[in-house]
């Protein structure tokens, strides 16, 4: 493809082909786990030889807990199926693509009524589609579709109509700002970066090691939309005057590899990488380079003396990577989503993207994974701005099983946690900072009633201890300390004096540390002890877990009253903790019992309960 | 061009491009650090130099000091509240996760984390929690490494790697499980390291240590079946006084004699004649390989850690070396053999000390082909802080002592045997002996070679020169520190560099700053020039010196009349020279 015209050739191409039954699969990596390859090859088996009916792979749509989800286009109307196998598929095929009627049981329902389509739900009829666009719409592994959905036309857009401080101009006046933790503005990290254009080797990078527990947005994008990460790279170079990137790719993500791979080549096939795009002289190569699994080197500089070939550490800053980064070049790093948004921003302007959000609310869209106590779970990308409340009651479906909300931990381990009272909190990055927490890459997870606080502080940090890179003191040492003293707590051995060390330490910890990882690990610690101190201080004063969660802290008893001595617990009690006569109240030695719980799962009266 | 800052509201003019660091200096303010080391490890990892900073009427924030730049206008606070109870915090850390043996630690006194400490006042069991437990690794001839005591600075890394450019030693594992080892977890004495030791000396703390043989000198001095000599290498004299508190660059020979004599040797010498001895041997053997068409260029010897290195390395010049006996290795075997047949002492019942800068040399002892009378050349060789260890247990009053002279016969070395310790000594010593043989006349002064001497404040690349002698061109090269020679080697490989005669130390400046070295705090070696001010000593002993090239040390050539005959002869092969393995990595 040498030219700009061959570019909207392919897409009228592209766009002239339709069918008159489109079957699309999602086969993104929670398509495929949740068994999405059975079900694409029993339709792919059934159409063979029907010239009508077109079966394609897609990407994530985002409903990740109904995976396999197949959709069926016909006439105009577009119909999901979830939960789908094999058996179902042909079902589908038989009933619905052959015969005309739609099974409406293998549908989504939503307040007990089927839904014909996931558009039709609150679940996506509240979201906005930006990084996400072509996420379970196109097949990742065809540049012609990226293509058809106006793929590389903004990169042919800046390489033919804008300068390159145009381009910057127009990502800064977008307002986009780092989607994977930082929140600093794009346009202004490419600003920094852009002197000495075509005078100093420059690189431009992208993180895709994501790393947070509970995100994926980012595979998601990758294994959906691989192309749209290249293209916006292809752009940002062109901005900075650079003309080599590197995606840092996690190695646990085979299927993104895959997908970036293929894109890669195929990009180079049609002239899109390479020297010389579209005749316009601009040189652009990618690589990939494979992450082995520290989540340290999601930070940046740490990422970039991965690539370089040691070990993933991250240095001080300054100098910053605008100044001194990959080989000690002047380097730009962004993530996949902030890429994502990129080509879209350059051909529907600053002014679209701007009117995204809510408003007073930081520009654009953000995708979060929504995990946890909530209804559905899955990716959705919302308004920048929306409330917690309409994250959780109207996208999420609330919480299951009738139990409260306590709170939700944005940011994954390095964020910090809102409580229930903070529901209406508009989402955006200056609004959580406020109440001490961050949007981080974007995972949100929603805890219920039955969650103990110090308990959620303590799983996020087991995570940054255990993925603590060791360079510098505080974090190394000081995490663990932390986390020691937290396990003291749990373990009801907590004093208040340990309150006032777990604070301090926090604090030091976050002040002191060299790197994100270390700076925001006491998040947790810190917002759950604003937020939750009485639910430390039961900990430690009256040894009590209020949520009945910390099994040191715990007592199983026998209401006397409720019990008919039936013996069954006393038989079922693995270390023999309860005695007591048939027909007669039993008793529980809690010098003996390991609060495993089975007695009270075995008792038919009601009679035994942890408090 | 500079730039003004205010520390702690005084105002200061600062180059650009400093860091707070150093610009605290200017101020006379010493910024407490433990893992940095100028220009070799800049990492920020211990964040102990916390200070305050306020660019651009901008709030306050902590920075580290050691790697933040000053930008016009800033101010600093180094001595505030919370930087004090952070840096205490901080030193609770560390030391909660650190083997507080000090009573017993090699390092006691000398240690900069219990300086720190006692400085802060920190309560060291503040953050009590679990430690792991770490193996001694005592695998190595020369360095033992106590992980148990490791507070991860990575100075250690830095010289390994970064200074000398090998690299042996790095991170393992990840969070509170790092720990400073070698890869594959393998022992440090199997893996290629050259033993320079000048990891040790960039250690804060006792994490690392040469493997102390001090005990086994006190054994034979006791023991009444042996006779114990020891001889001083020319660069232990230049630095034992700083194990007394003397500044760097004091010249404590006479004492130094004093005080080995007081401890009980049966004589006490000085390596500075073997230095000579090596010129001689040395000198001549490169005449002949330039005659009889040797391998060349042709590469000193000397030093243990640098052959080592090129055996692991580079093997593919070991034929370049010279088979000369490093002087060290000389001695020893002159000892057991020309001494021993003089004496009348049966060799085996010589134990031959020798007391040097260097680790390598506790490796060198226990070589192949180092033994000419059938025992090892070298028994023992103690590095100048284990003299200074055992010269303190002894209770000698160092300082007190008036000082006096080495035993004879071998009391003389000239000043260019002297100059051995420093890079590019042993080039200058040889050339002044070569210039008299190719021009067939003594000069008639000694010559000096500036051109191949350290430029103070430098140790980066390696250093060339041509001299011409009559007719001749001799094309020299010269080299201190690995990384430097790996350098030169390569631009030799490549055809890039084409000289007749290199000498290459293992240590950056040569041996005054060998890893056997006394211990100097990074404070000192960060604004310091060590290396300059301990060569000091050994250039005004060569200035101050009779007699100034080895050729007219009559005790060389004495030996040559009562027991080698001449120079490169079948007796002093046999003694005097040795042979190489190609190691490989």
């Amino acid at each position: 493809m040498k030219t700009i015209s061959e570019l909207y050739a392919a897409k009228e191409v592209e766009n002239s082909k339709t069918y008159p039954v489109l079957v699309t699969v999602g086969i993104a990596t929670c398509g495929l786990a949740a068994g999405a390859g059975p079900v694409i090859d029993k339709l792919k088996e059934l159409a063979s030889g029907n010239a009508d009916v077109c079966v394609k792979q897609v990407g994530c749509i985002g409903i990740c807990q109904h995976e396999p989800i197949c959709e069926v286009y016909v006439n105009g109307e577009r119909f999901t199926y979830v939960k789908m196998n094999a058996e179902k598929a042909a079902r589908v095929y038989e009933q619905h693509i052959l015969g005309g009627r739609p099974v409406e049981e293998f549908m989504l329902t939503e307040k007990g009524e089927p839904v014909q389509n996931l558009m039709g739900t609150t679940f996506m009829k509240l979201q906005k589609r930006v990084a996400m666009r072509n996420c379970g719409i196109i097949d990742p592994e065809s540049i012609d579709e990226y293509i058809g959905r106006d793929g590389y036309r903004a990169l042919a857009k800046v390489l033919t109509e804008m300068t390159p401080d145009g381009v910057i101009q127009q990502v800064l006046d977008s307002g986009l700002r780092g989607r994977g933790g930082g929140g600093f503005p794009t346009g202004l990290k490419w600003r920094f970066a852009c002197s000495n254009r075509g005078q100093v080797k420059k690189y431009v990078c992208c993180n895709a090691d994501e790393g947070d527990p509970g995100a994926f947005m980012d595979r998601s994008v990758l294994e959906g939309d691989p192309h749209s990460v290249i293209e916006a790279m292809a752009i940002a170079a062109y901005a900075i005057g650079s003309d080599e990137g590197y995606i840092y790719v996690r190695a646990e993500y085979p299927t993104a590899i895959k997908r970036l791979t293929i894109a890669i080549e195929q990009a180079h096939r049609y002239g899109l990488l390479g020297e010389n795009i579209f005749g316009t002289g601009f040189n652009f190569d990618v690589k990939l380079r494979f992450g082995a699994g520290a989540f340290v080197c999601g930070e940046e500089t740490a990422l970039m003396t991965s690539i370089e070939g040691n070990r993933g550490e991250p240095r001080p800053r300054p100098p910053f990577p605008a100044v001194k980064g990959l080989f000690a070049r002047p380097t730009i790093l962004n993530n996949v989503e902030t890429y994502a948004n990129i080509a879209q921003i350059i051909l529907q302007g600053a002014d679209w993207y701007q009117s995204l959000q809510c408003p007073g609310c930081a520009a654009g869209t953000k995708v979060f994974a929504l995990t946890g106590k909530i209804t559905n779970t899955g990716l959705v990308e919302i308004p920048m701005g929306t409330t917690l409340r309409t994250i959780i009651e109207d996208i999420g479906g609330g919480v299951p099983n009738g139990k409260k909300f306590k709170a939700a931990q944005t940011g994954g381990p390095s964020g910090g946690c809102i409580p229930a009272s903070l529901i209406d909190t508009p989402i955006d990055y200056d609004n959580l900072a406020k109440i001490g927490s961050i949007i981080g890459s974007g995972g949100l997870i929603v805890m219920d009633e039955d969650t103990c606080m110090v308990d959620m502080a303590r799983f996020f940090l087991d995570f940054t201890v255990d993925e603590s890179c060791g360079k510098c003191a505080p974090c190394r040492i000081g995490t663990h300390r932390l986390l020691e003293i937290l396990d003291r707590i749990i373990a009801g051995n907590g004093t208040l004096e340990d309150l006032d060390k777990l604070e301090e330490l926090a604090t030091y910890v976050k002040s002191a540390s060299l790197c994100g990882l270390g700076q925001t690990a006491p998040n947790p610690v810190i917002s759950t002890l604003v937020r939750f101190r009485d639910e430390y201080v039961a900990h430690v004063v009256d040894k009590k877990c209020p949520a009945g969660v910390c099994k040191n802290l715990l007592r199983y008893r026998i209401l006397e009253d409720k019990c008919k001595g039936c013996t069954a617990c006393a038989r079922k009690c693995p270390v023999g903790a309860i005695s007591g006569t048939v027909k007669n109240p039993h008793k529980i030695d809690t010098s003996k019992c390991i609060k495993c719980g089975v007695c009270m799962a075995t008792c038919k009266f009601g009679a035994i309960v942890k408090e | 061009m500079d730039v003004n800052v205010k520390i702690n509201g005084k105002d200061y003019a600062v180059k650009q491009g400093m860091t707070v660091l150093e610009a605290a200096r200017v101020a006379n303010i010493d910024i407490p650090t433990l893992c940095y080391l100028k220009d070799i490890n800049e990492i920020g990892a211990c964040r102990l130099c916390l200070v305050e900073v306020s660019e651009g009427g901008k709030p306050f924030k902590m920075v580290t000091a050691c790697v933040y730049p000053v930008s016009e206008g800033m101010q600093i606070l180094t001595n505030t509240p919370k930087i004090n109870a952070a840096r205490k915090t901080n030193l609770q850390l560390v030391l909660s996760n650190h083997e507080k043996k000090c009573l017993t630690c090699v390092r006691s006194t000398t240690c900069e984390l219990q300086r720190l400490c006692n400085e802060y006042k920190v309560d060291e069991d503040y953050f009590k929690g679990d430690q792991p437990k770490f193996a001694i690794d005592a695998s190595s001839p020369a360095i033992i490494r106590d992980n148990n005591k490791c507070i991860l600075c990575r100075r250690c890394v830095a010289a390994c790697k970064t200074m000398q450019g090998i690299g042996v030693i790095g991170a393992n594992d990840r969070g509170f499980d790092t720990h400073i080892g070698c890869q594959f977890e393998k022992d440090l004495g199997d893996v290629a390291c050259v033993n320079c030791g000048q990891c040790i000396v960039a250690c804060p703390v006792g994490a690392l240590y040469e493997r102390d043989d001090t005990d086994k000198v006190r054994a034979a001095i006791t023991d009444p079946t042996k006779k114990v000599y020891i001889c001083t290498a020319p660069s232990v004299r230049a630095q034992i006084g700083e194990c007394f508190g003397y500044a760097p660059g004091t010249d404590c020979e006479p004492q130094m004699v004093e005080a080995l004599k007081m401890l009980g040797f049966d004589g006490v010498f000085d390596m500075n004649l073997t230095a000579d001895l090596t010129i001689i041997e040395e000198a001549n053997e490169l005449i002949s390989r330039i005659q009889n068409g040797g391998t060349l260029p042709m590469m000193t010897s000397c030093s243990p850690g640098w052959i080592k290195y090129c055996e692991h390395y580079f093997p593919e010049f070991t034929e370049n070396l010279s088979t000369c006996k490093s002087p060290q290795q000389m001695f020893g075997a002159l000892m057991k053999t020309y001494f021993a047949q003089k004496e009348g002492i049966d060799p085996k019942d010589i134990f031959f000390v020798s007391a040097i800068p260097c680790t390598a040399k506790k490796f060198e002892v226990g070589r192949p082909d180092q033994s000419a009378s059938g025992y090892p050349d070298v028994d023992v060789a103690v590095t100048t802080r284990e003299v200074g260890r055992m010269i303190q247990q002894a209770g000698i009053d160092f300082r007190a002592l008036k000082g006096t002279e080495f035993d004879k016969p071998f009391d003389f070395g000239s000043g260019a045997g002297a100059i051995f310790g420093a890079t590019g000594g042993v080039m200058e010593a040889a050339l002044r002996y070569a210039a008299e043989i190719i021009l067939g006349k003594p000069l008639e002064k000694p010559l000096e070679t500036p051109e191949i001497r350290r430029q103070n404040g430098s140790d980066d690349g390696y250093r060339t020169a041509t001299y011409k002698v009559g007719d001749l061109d001799v094309k020299v090269a010269v080299a201190s520190g690995t990384k430097n020679a790996k350098q030169l080697l390569e631009d030799v490989k490549s055809g890039k560099l084409d000289v007749q005669f290199i000498e290459i130390m293992c240590c950056p400046g040569g041996c005054v700053n060998g890893g056997g070295q006394p211990y100097q705090p990074a404070s000192v070696r960060n604004t310091v020039d060590l290396r300059a001010l301990r060569a000091s000593v050994l250039y005004n002993d060569d200035i101050n010196c009779d007699i100034r090239e080895s050729q007219k040390n009559a005790a060389v050539w004495k030996l040559y009349e009562e027991f080698f005959g001449t120079p490169n002869s079948h007796k002093a092969h046999e003694v005097l020279h040795t042979s190489y393995i190609k190691r490989g990595l």
